[in-house]
């Protein structure tokens, strides 16, 4: 798999320019300060905010192309995203946080179980199944939204400021859980971050935006 | 209790809204002929006025809920001009006197109305007079309370939540029954309760689309209505009656209505 962007994102006054491809395996780095655009880009991949001009294309299929007017749904791309605030949501406990993309994608809920259950284990919430977010400390929540953007098993991962909002201890603990769980999903991972820590921590290679 | 200052000329001025809106009520109470009430209650006519008011509003609120939470959320999620003046539309049965709701749903449902008169030729249904008009005319007046509450919860609903959910794969039905009802479901049972209660003290619109019929048509509001100059005694019941339901509404939803202390 491979997805390439060569055009324009923005919102509202701001516009910024991208010109990137990414493979299978790579975690593709994007750094700078706040308002360079950072998560705009994340949020364009997904879907969330139209591309302004030029194409974004995932293994030839066109994603955005405004000029064309194609355009595929947030919720038929190929991606999956954990958003810097998170977007847990706060009515559904762990579990059916986890498994909710899996359930809308059709999967059997014995299997959707399952499969979150294993997730869960991995980023070590196991034992949190039945909690609610808000009963959750801040890197429990970001382990929970890893684990539910990782068990769609998507081709790409767009992680937006995944260590922003955890204490010193829990970011030690997630940098050195985020490269082995990233090494054995086999896909592609755009992070965005300000901490040049995270990107030596993860990251194969990187974009320094201004 | 916070400390305020209330000028004196103030609290007289409040005092006197406070007695106007209490007064009316509290002599409903005192008049109320308690030693015969439970007679009265037990009177063939009560009790079919006061079954066919709960049949109808509980049928009302609940049809208000089922089209009345999409449309909500159509008017709260879709930017197109001519949404506006749909919503214009839909609200305007909360300020638009009852009795020319009535008229609206008889030239509309009549039996020579705009749709009606092909109901009746081509199917044999007679709309006005039934009580399916009554529950017509409940929705008419009713459905706009629900929407609004509805369409404020929706608007003040996170987004992002809805976002993350598509990103998942979720479908827009999807994110709607999984995220966007459970983030309104206070609103939405706030709004049926509305919806109920106005449906409850519905008279104008319902008896001119539906009549007063006993035990066919005839609400408690329009029993009361007919009662006043026949046997005022009676009426005083039939209305503590409405006024204990208004009451136990209120006393449900205080959360929601009371002012926050």
């Amino acid at each position: 798999m491979s997805i390439s962007l060569n055009g324009s994102v923005g919102r509202g006054d701001f516009e910024r320019s991208f010109n990137f491809t990414i493979a299978d395996g790579e975690v593709l780095a994007i750094t700078g300060p706040n308002g360079s655009g950072k998560s705009t880009v994340i949020h364009t991949i997904a879907g969330l905010i139209p591309l302004r001009s030029g194409h974004l294309e995932s293994d030839g299929a066109m994603w955005d192309a405004p000029d064309s007017q194609q355009w595929i749904a947030p919720e038929n791309r190929t991606c999956a995203v954990v958003f810097q605030d998170l977007r847990l949501f706060p009515h559904m406990n762990v579990m059916s946080n986890v498994a909710y993309g899996l359930r809308a994608h059709g999967v059997a809920k014995d299997e959707a179980i399952e499969r979150s259950q294993k997730l869960l284990t991995r980023v070590g919430l196991a034992s949190f199944e039945k909690r609610l977010p808000s009963d959750l400390s801040g890197g429990e929540r970001q382990r929970a939204a890893l684990a539910r953007a990782l068990v769609m098993k998507p081709r790409l991962l767009l992680l937006d400021e995944p260590l922003s909002s955890v204490d010193t201890t829990s970011r030690a603990a997630l940098r050195e859980l985020l490269p082995e769980v990233l090494g054995s999903f086999g896909g592609a991972t755009i992070l965005v971050t300000h901490d040049l820590g995270d990107v030596e921590a993860v990251a194969t290679r990187s974009l320094g935006l201004n | 209790m916070k400390f305020q200052r209330v000028s004196p000329a103030l609290q007289v001025a409040a005092f006197i809204a406070a007695l106007f809106v209490a007064l009316p009520l509290l002599s409903i109470f005192v008049r109320v002929p308690w030693s015969d009430l439970g007679e009265m209650l037990s009177q063939k006519s009560t009790r079919e006025a006061l079954l066919i008011s709960l049949q109808t509003s509980i049928i009302a609120a609940l049809i208000s809920c089922l089209f009345g939470v999409p449309l909500a959320w159509l008017l709260a999620r879709s930017d197109s001009r001519g949404l506006s003046a749909l919503r214009v539309v839909c609200i305007t049965p909360m300020v638009l006197p009852p009795v020319v709701g009535g008229i609206a749903l008889l030239t509309a449902f009549g039996r020579q109305g705009i749709v009606g008169q092909y109901l009746y030729d081509w199917f044999n249904i007679s709309l006005p007079f039934t009580r399916t008009a009554v529950v017509m005319a409940q929705v008419f007046v009713a459905m706009p309370f629900l929407v609004l509450a509805v369409e404020a919860a929706f608007r003040q609903s996170d987004w992002g939540l809805e976002d993350a959910a598509r990103t998942m794969g979720a479908s827009p039905s999807r994110v709607f029954f999984t995220i966007a009802i459970p983030a309104a479901r206070p609103a939405i049972i706030a709004g049926i309760a509305l919806a109920w209660a106005r449906s409850l003290g519905e008279f104008g619109a319902s008896i001119t689309f539906a009549g007063s019929f006993p035990g066919r048509t005839q609400t408690l509001p329009m029993a009361v209505y007919e009662l006043v100059s026949v046997d005022y005694r009676l009426s005083l019941v039939l209305s503590l009656v409405l006024i204990f339901i208004s009451l136990a509404v209120l006393a449900a939803m205080r959360d929601r209505w009371m002012a926050a202390r």
